[in-house]
């Protein structure tokens, strides 16, 4: 399947891009992440420490091991800082 | 109630008065503003980074999680995002109640939500010319266990 994702803040600086469209496999976000990981080392920079990644599934908050049928758009960034 | 997203500045007066006058019968307007502080001089720009699209959905589902909470006539939540310089109004909420223990909690609520779960993203300049993005306050995450 074809999945557009997102980067936002320093994990979007870390890749250098803001968006791409990625063909995956991968049934998990997890399971995307190491994908993405194995790719390249600025991926593997930008993914080093999870604690510290959030992730959306069609702009809505979702876990790591959340699955990714169905879905169209999934977006990576760190804690988010509004107000 | 509304949510609006925008890198253009807005007049907070004039927000809080067209807010009060359009709150009918409720007897209790609650306002708060978000301001870029410069640190003492140490800060000299600030940058806010959104997702278009979540942002305004994450907003609005908070803004009606507060509705359900608390007896609201109104609320308003402002946000801007882009460059913005110290001393310059952020973001801005506004609650109305027919009794101020609901429009208070309501407004701390939004705040409390909107800084955590709404995805915003900000990079601080110093005076010096360094840039860095603002790291998560544990406090502010400790925050929302209270609700």
């Amino acid at each position: 399947m074809k999945l557009r994702v997102l980067y936002f803040a320093w994990i979007r600086e870390r890749i250098g891009e803001p968006r791409e469209d990625v063909e995956t496999e991968a049934d998990t976000v997890s399971a995307l992440i190491a994908q993405l990981r194995a790719r390249e080392e600025r991926y593997a920079l930008a993914f080093s420490d999870l604690s510290a990644v959030r992730v959306a599934l069609d702009q809505e908050l979702a876990d790591m091991d959340a699955p990714l049928a169905g879905v169209r758009e999934v977006a990576f960034f760190p804690p988010m800082t509004g107000g | 109630m509304a949510v609006r997203v925008q890198s253009a500045a807005f007049d907070y007066g004039a927000e809080c008065a067209a807010f009060a006058q359009g709150a009918g019968d409720a007897g209790a307007v609650v306002t708060f503003a978000g301001i870029v502080r410069d640190e003492g001089g140490r800060l000299s720009a600030m940058e806010i980074e959104h997702y278009p699209g979540m942002t305004e959905r994450a907003l609005a589902a908070i803004e009606d999680e507060a509705r359900e909470r608390w007896h609201l006539s109104d609320a308003l939540i402002i946000h801007r995002f882009g460059p913005l310089a110290p001393g310059e109004i952020i973001m801005m909420v506004a609650t109305a109640a027919r009794h101020r223990g609901d429009a208070f909690a309501a407004a701390e609520y939004l705040m409390d939500y909107l800084k955590s779960r709404a995805p915003f993203w900000k990079k601080e300049t110093t005076a010096k010319g360094d840039a860095g993005w603002v790291d998560a306050r544990e406090s502010d995450e400790a925050a929302l266990k209270r609700w």
